[in-house]
């Protein structure tokens, strides 16, 4: 047989209609589901008397405007419409929600896995974008917008072109304090925020091999930010070991015969893609952006770029309207700059390992003078799991503030912003102007990096501490 | 939806690249739970400034450029979030018509499920329209059926997708038609509950 990637076995196995001159008609394995993106598509299936065609294959939490303050008390009436808007489209529709209270509530990326939902070989979508997020595990994961949540609620189908595949091969292995998010920002810093457009990415080769589950998901979960529909990567032993024992993951028998299916998704040796492209782990610095999408970004040793240096007049001027929002100079070293902000949570880096990194460069080392540093772990389950390691001590010692889980200044849809013209050293995924509250200026680093950052009150290389050593 | 067919506006165009959908749309925004009503919000924080304000230099709060409803931009228009909030407030602002070089792929989809018709054309052709709509009110004729752009100096074809120009064409409701594939589904459905 032809050999296959991944990205087309898991397609081919969930095709329910396949007709020329239309999309592929594809069965939707989990849906999930939360408050910002739902709310009209529920109301949809209310207008046309319509129902959840699969509740048992949807699964809802609240986090993106959650507070995450320690009482959870949302202040902001119009957020607080909302959550009770899916608490009660929940109730109606028969979906289970992982509600505010509940010990699984955490951010939609993070609870999928941690609660077993997330698996090999399914195609997993929810309305935003990073989705993507899940494709660690070797499933196809996409967002949707909330016309496509409506669909996907009322047939557990949707309409896709069949993507094109992309293979990105990262050889040989990462230095010592680099990690998954470093060689995600290097990859879209050297490739651009739309080298993936129209494509799914299959990530390979040794330096992914060497990655965690928990790191895997960082990588994919940024695939959106190059422009891909999705990201995934093979299963390997890695990602079974992670599974077992999880809240929805088979049991038992089941798991082993599962584990089989799962391990024979990977790609087949001599697979093919429409592009490939191979980068070396080992060139990859601490990356640090400098910009306003997560493409302008370079190593922590290096300084910010000339706009004149870049080859087009469209990237000369958007690097010249970044650099001006971001309140940097051409030529200033990236370690000079300071910041007013850390945040270390998100769907990117807010779990455990995160939290460990973050922590070992806090221990025993206290904020700097006049930031405001934040820890907000990405679900219930990691913030206990992190009490119990004793991290949050070590945190609230240094002077870290420590939250309730949430999407919080990712997106500073609830009370976490940062204040206009501040800065902020964020381990999230997006720099956009604004994101984190208008007129602020976001720089996307490492868990590490940020807790660098807040300790030492500007970007400093974390291979320079003594705990890299 | 309502079907597309032939439409003629007004011409804005935004010459920047990447332009995502937190600008689009800022998400202090989408706390609403309605469809309706997101057009005041559209592009706020380049419309608007800390007070309220209109800043006078931004393109759509220049008088020339008041009732447009064809949008020029470009490329990866529509990059980031996947919030269909970003459409909802084109259209609501009064916008039928994107036209870019690339469109992020979410995005994309989105403007097609609400009707508003997301045009992509070469760069160089992007730029002649950006160039023509920046000297003066420019109005542009839009054949779907036809597939055509027209001016009085301007004329180009566009490609799109057969499915997807029927279904705006149409204006149908996509659900309504997979339902019609009821039976697929469920033998599928079958077909997965013996293999797991
Ligand atoms: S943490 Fe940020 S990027 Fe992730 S789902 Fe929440 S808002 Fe989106």
């Amino acid at each position: 047989m032809k050999s296959r990637n991944i990205i087309e076995k898991i397609w081919d196995q969930h095709l329910i209609h396949k007709e020329s001159g239309k999309p592929d008609l594809l069965y939707i394995d989990l849906h999930l589901v939360h408050e910002v993106t739902s709310p009209q598509a529920f109301e949809g299936l209310r207008m046309n008397h319509r129902t959840v065609r699969q509740p048992d294959r949807t699964f809802a939490t609240v986090d993106h405007n959650v507070p995450t303050s320690e009482n959870r008390e949302t202040k902001d009436s119009i957020s607080k419409i909302q959550i009770e808007t899916l608490q009660n489209n929940c109730r109606e529709f028969g979906v289970e929600l992982a509600d505010i209270y509940s010990p699984h509530q955490g951010i939609v990326h993070v609870i999928g896995p941690e609660l077993g939902l997330t698996q090999p070989g399914k195609t997993i979508v929810c309305g935003d974008s990073h989705t993507s997020t899940h494709g660690a595990f070797g499933a196809i994961a996409f967002g949707i917008g909330t016309s496509e949540v409506e669909h996907v609620l009322a047939t557990q189908t949707l309409w896709q072109k069949p993507p094109k595949t992309m293979q990105i091969k990262v050889n040989g292995k990462l230095g010592i304090g680099v990690g998954a998010k470093d060689l995600i920002l290097a990859i879209i810093a050297k490739y651009g925020i739309s080298v993936g457009t129209g494509h799914i990415i299959e990530y390979t080769g040794e330096a992914i091999r060497n990655l965690s589950m928990e790191e895997r998901m960082t990588v994919c979960n940024m695939s959106i930010e190059a422009g891909a529909r999705a990201g995934l990567i093979s299963p390997d032993q890695t990602t079974v070991a992670y599974l077992r024992g999880h809240r929805f993951a088979p049991k038992d028998a089941a798991f082993d015969q599962a584990a089989g299916r799962w391990l024979a998704l990977a790609s087949d040796e001599g697979a093919s893609y429409d592009r490939t492209i191979e980068i070396d782990a080992s060139e990859i610095r601490p990356q640090v952006t400098w910009g306003t999408n997560p493409s302008m970004g370079t190593s922590v040793d290096a300084t910010v770029p000339d706009p004149e240096s870049f080859d087009s007049e469209e990237k000369k001027q958007a690097a010249r309207k970044a650099i001006a929002y971001m309140g940097l100079k051409p030529g200033m070293p990236i370690h000079d700059i300071s910041v007013d902000v850390v945040f270390i949570g998100s769907c990117t880096n807010s779990r455990i390992s995160d939290l460990r990194q973050a922590a070992q460069v806090a221990r025993g080392k206290h904020v700097h003078e006049g930031v405001r540093a934040l820890i907000v772990p990405g679900s219930y389950t990691i913030k206990k799991q992190a009490e119990s390691e004793g991290l949050d001590k070590i945190f609230k010692d240094a002077g870290f503030e420590w939250r309730e889980a949430g999407c919080s200044m990712c997106l500073a849809m609830n009370d976490d912003v940062v204040p206009s013209g501040k800065r902020c050293a964020s381990t999230s995924n997006r720099n956009f102007e604004g994101r984190q509250g208008t007129g602020s200026r976001t720089h996307l680093v490492s868990p590490a990096m940020a807790a660098a950052a807040a300790i030492h009150g500007h970007f400093a290389d974390v291979r320079e501490l003594d705990v890299a050593r | 939806m309502n079907p597309f067919q032939t439409f003629k506006g007004l011409v804005c165009p935004i010459d920047r690249t990447n332009v995502d959908t937190d600008q689009i749309i800022p998400k202090q925004f989408l706390k609403r739970v309605e469809r309706k009503g997101f057009g005041a919000c559209l592009f706020y924080n380049w419309r608007f400034d800390e007070n309220g304000n209109k800043k006078p230099d931004f393109i759509l709060n220049q008088p020339k450029y008041t009732g447009s409803s064809i949008l020029v931009a470009r490329d990866n228009f529509g990059c980031g979030s996947s919030r269909e909030h970003a459409p909802w407030a084109l259209q609501d602002f009064g916008f039928r018509v994107v036209i870019a070089p690339s469109f992020a792929d979410i995005f994309y989809n989105n403007c097609q499920k609400n009707g508003i018709l997301a045009i992509r054309l070469d760069a160089d052709r992007v730029d002649d329209l950006i160039r023509l709509a920046s000297q003066d009110r420019f109005m542009l004729k839009v054949d779907l059926n036809q597939q055509k752009l027209t001016a009085d100096d301007f004329n180009e074809t566009f490609d799109i997708d057969p499915y997807q120009k029927e279904m705006l064409l149409k204006g149908l409701d996509e659900i309504a038609i997979t339902m019609t594939y009821e039976h697929e589904i469920a033998d599928y459905e079958k077909r997965q509950a013996v293999i797991q």
